[in-house]
């Protein structure tokens, strides 16, 4: 069906598709209703990751205590994504495939190595997350492919999230943050590029012993902060700087700690 | 296509895509529940479904199909939160409170201001500065269980699909 007849848009909690349609940005008009599909939807452990059904809500996440306890970076940011509303509805599939730079999940599955599950009539295939993306708004799905889970693997490190925003709950992001610390810390952000972005030079540096003013430096040739409506890309870039340090202060505190 | 509103089985035409925020205004009359951004950011618009809060802005009519659909009008002005936000001064202009009133229906019973406080994230108050929104909620909230219990079981299958605000 989505092979046949041209641009038909998947749809599920709609949280962005309506407003597209309310502001005319999305003109399509033919539609395929996921919402009801209840196998794309739950929380499973497997022996080296934890698989989240596409059509899982953000409620569901908060809800989950597997999530809460192997993800709490993941429950973090569900719960700043937006008000109860949006969280009862929002889906993580939807969230990674409406593929905007400022999507809150994205750094936290971007810092995790998630794969992401397409299917098509044709067959199942695994996309590491860092390669979704091809472009602003852009994924390197096929037309025919659906998203159907995003399987993280277990992380290992302490997790540390963090949304800056015009409020705690329902703004979008200026800047968001998620990171996994450890000998060699893995850190994404969103908002600062036309995709969300994994920090791997930074990661390097600071697994060679890098300083926190020299790991902000190469932070800053890893993303291209602009100036919109939101925020400007100096107060971005300035605050990507901050975040990465309380990042590295907080894991490295959490760890000494033990 | 059928859905349980307000306790009362319903049968509604209007189109699948169709916004549950028009289907309630404009085709079954309830007028209760407002609209203010549109996009998801204000809460004005929410409504139960299920039990849960939604925001009607952002709901095709097809999700509703078979579900249950509470709005303000459902809760008959007779709701102790209804009453609260009077007594508090929780209602200035008075377009927010529908919406503020669904989200806290689904607070539970005696939530802490932290839970009051992050379960009305989605809803934008621009008159009261909220303060007397959380006081009309932790007012109405505590002796909430045994009467909303008592209203629900006396409202079942006697509110009228169609017409105005019960007030």
């Amino acid at each position: 069906m989505l092979r046949d007849e041209g641009p038909l848009v998947p749809m599920a909690g709609c949280t962005d598709l309506y407003v597209a349609l309310n502001f005319g940005t999305l003109t399509a008009t033919r539609f395929v209703d996921l919402w009801g599909l209840k196998d794309l939807r739950g929380i499973e452990r497997g022996p080296d990751a934890i698989r989240i059904g596409a059509l899982t809500t953000y409620s569901d996440l908060l809800a989950s205590p597997l999530v809460g306890k192997e993800l709490p970076m993941l429950a973090a940011a569900a719960r700043e994504v937006g008000g109860v509303q949006i969280q009862n509805r929002g889906t993580l599939g939807g969230n990674v495939a409406n593929a905007s730079p400022a999507g809150d999940t994205l750094p936290v599955l971007a810092a995790t190595d998630t794969l992401v599950e397409l299917r098509s009539a044709s067959g199942t295939r695994k996309v590491p997350f860092g390669s979704f993306y091809s472009g602003y708004r852009q994924t390197i799905a096929r037309p025919d492919e659906l998203i159907v889970a995003l399987e993280v693997p277990r992380v290992g490190g302490q997790q540390w999230f963090r949304k800056v925003g015009t409020r705690a709950a329902q703004a979008i992001s200026k800047i968001v943050f998620a990171g996994v610390g450890g000998r060699r810390p893995r850190m994404a952000v969103g908002s600062v590029a036309p995709t969300v972005v994994r920090l791997p030079k930074t990661e390097a540096a600071l697994a060679d012993g890098a300083s926190v003013a020299d790991a902000q430096a190469i932070m800053l040739t890893e993303i291209a902060a602009i100036d919109d409506l939101r925020s400007t890309a100096e107060y971005r870039r300035r605050v990507a700087g901050n975040l990465l340090a309380q990042f590295l202060e907080r894991t490295r505190r959490m760890k000494g700690a033990r | 296509m059928h859905f349980t509103l307000n306790g009362t089985r319903v049968d509604v035409a209007a189109h699948p895509m169709t916004r549950l925020l028009d289907v309630l205004r404009d085709v079954c009359g309830l007028t209760g529940t407002k609209e203010g951004c549109g996009e998801g950011e204000c809460g004005a618009c929410t409504v139960l479904i299920d039990g849960a809060p939604v925001n009607a802005c952002l709901v095709p009519f097809a999700h509703a199909r078979l579900a249950r659909v509470t709005t303000i009008e459902g809760l008959r002005g007779r709701h102790p939160l209804q009453h609260a936000f009077v007594e508090h001064g929780g209602a200035q202009c008075g377009i927010c409170t529908p919406g503020m009133i669904m989200a806290a229906i689904a607070l539970g019973n005696r939530p802490s201001i932290q839970q009051i406080r992050a379960g009305l994230a989605g809803n934008l108050c621009r008159c009261t500065g909220y303060a007397a929104i959380y006081r009309s909620i932790r007012a109405a909230l505590p002796a909430r269980q045994s009467g909303s219990r008592r209203r629900r079981s006396k409202r079942r299958g006697r509110l009228p699909p169609r017409g105005g605000q019960s007030r």
